[in-house]
């Protein structure tokens, strides 16, 4: 593989070659990197080896399988596998489908917009270094709420992230999407 | 266009990003953030959160054997996935599913008012209410917490005026009378973990009957 850009992450230019040009050792490379993260992940919620090595194929495989909607104008390669990982996860806990918003339909005209790809990095940088800045306590707390252990009255409580920046950005990454969105309502 | 005054507070898409919202509560945020632009930014920055998280987490020896066997079946046939349900008219994809695929069917409350109850379970429950224009809901507190999110008309009560996408968030120390805008009837889902008490005998008599 050929690097396109150096400021891209890895995962993200992995991702591309899986979604652009099926590329089989840009999948084994992210399967190297979040297979045994999101094992460990799973098993921290109280899944057993075997099923959280189940659930882990099975993210993996919509990982490759559903590449064509991963938009890194809006995502990091983390963020989409945590939300594949927890809508899996709970399907299977509770055995029914979990409610799930409408997806945005792609806009056929909007280009890829290198910048906006560029900054959502950024912001997910930054945000990075604001979770390793929290004090030990405060970090588990953050852990605990985002693994599904607490209920949103705790969360209200008890954390507290600096989202605002992360947020607008992704909003324009959004923004691109859709020309009919007013049609909506 | 409408604009959306009353969001999904963070906590709740903190919640149901990390999947520990109760069912009703989960169905009420999905339809709201497909109805608002800004609310999926804020459930996608969660998930941002939450991903880099899992990047943290401790790796854990896979068991052997298992990458080769992931990467013999990239080959194979995609899993099947079944079609989640589209919007229909008023009503957001994920309304749509709960309902399966089919507009509701109303039932009666009285005073021209009608519901389709769309779960009901020990998680609390979640419903679809028509009201016609001007007509108020009868006057309820809540055991628990209550989301009403606007698909058609509007509505107001003592702390506000809600328009088509804007999600209320009623606390059990809130007692309200909704009252419907003039116009179109009001159609709202209405999601609680508990069920609503009536303050009036009437409605009261009602509640086993019509499980409100």
């Amino acid at each position: 593989m050929t690097c396109p850009s150096p400021e891209i992450s890895r995962e993200t230019e992995c991702m591309l070659a899986v979604r652009d040009r099926r590329d089989r050792a840009a999948f084994a490379e992210l399967f190297d990197h979040f297979a045994p993260r999101l094992k460990g992940f799973i098993m921290r919620t109280g899944t057993g080896a075997g099923q959280a090595e189940e659930i882990v194929q099975e993210v993996m495989l919509t990982l490759w399988h559903k590449a064509e909607q991963f938009d890194p104008a809006r995502a990091q390669v983390s963020s989409w596998i945590y939300q594949i990982a927890r809508n899996r996860q709970i399907d299977v806990a509770r055995k029914e489908n979990r409610p799930l918003p409408e997806e945005l339909a792609e806009d056929p005209d909007a280009e890829p917009d290198a910048a906006q790809v560029l900054a959502v990095e950024q912001e997910t940088q930054k945000l990075k270094q604001a979770l390793a800045k929290l004090k030990h306590d405060q970090r588990e707390i953050i852990e605990q709420a985002y693994m599904g252990e607490l209920t949103h009255q705790e969360i209200s409580t008890r954390t507290g992230l600096p989202l605002g920046t992360i947020k607008s950005r992704i909003r324009l990454g959004l923004e691109r999407l859709r020309h009919d969105l007013k049609d909506m309502r | 266009m409408t604009t959306i005054r009353h969001h999904t507070p963070d906590a709740l898409l903190a919640a149901y990003a990390a999947g520990s919202l109760p069912q009703p509560f989960a169905l009420a945020v999905a339809a709201h953030v497909s109805m608002c632009l800004d609310c999926r930014a804020g459930l996608e920055a969660h998930q941002a959160a939450g991903g880099l998280v899992l990047e943290d987490t401790a790796p854990k020896e896979l068991s052997d054997g298992m990458k080769s066997r992931v990467l013999d079946l990239l080959d194979g046939p995609a899993p099947v996935s079944v079609p989640r349900e589209p919007r229909s008219g008023i009503y957001p994809g994920p309304v749509m599913e709960a309902l399966k695929g089919k507009l509701p069917r109303w039932k009666a409350l009285g005073g021209g008012v009608r519901q389709q109850i769309l779960s009901a379970t020990d998680d609390g429950s979640v419903r679809l209410l028509f009201i016609p224009a001007g007509q108020a809901v009868p006057d309820h507190g809540h055991g628990g917490l209550e989301l009403t999110l606007v698909l058609q008309g509007s509505f107001s009560d003592e702390t506000g005026q809600f328009g088509v996408g804007d999600l209320e968030v009623a606390d059990e120390d809130l007692e309200h009378v909704p009252v419907a805008g003039a116009g179109a009837p009001c159609i709202c889902l209405a999601a609680t973990d508990a069920p609503l008490r009536f303050n009036s005998l009437i409605p009261r008599l009602l509640q086993p009957l019509f499980r409100i």
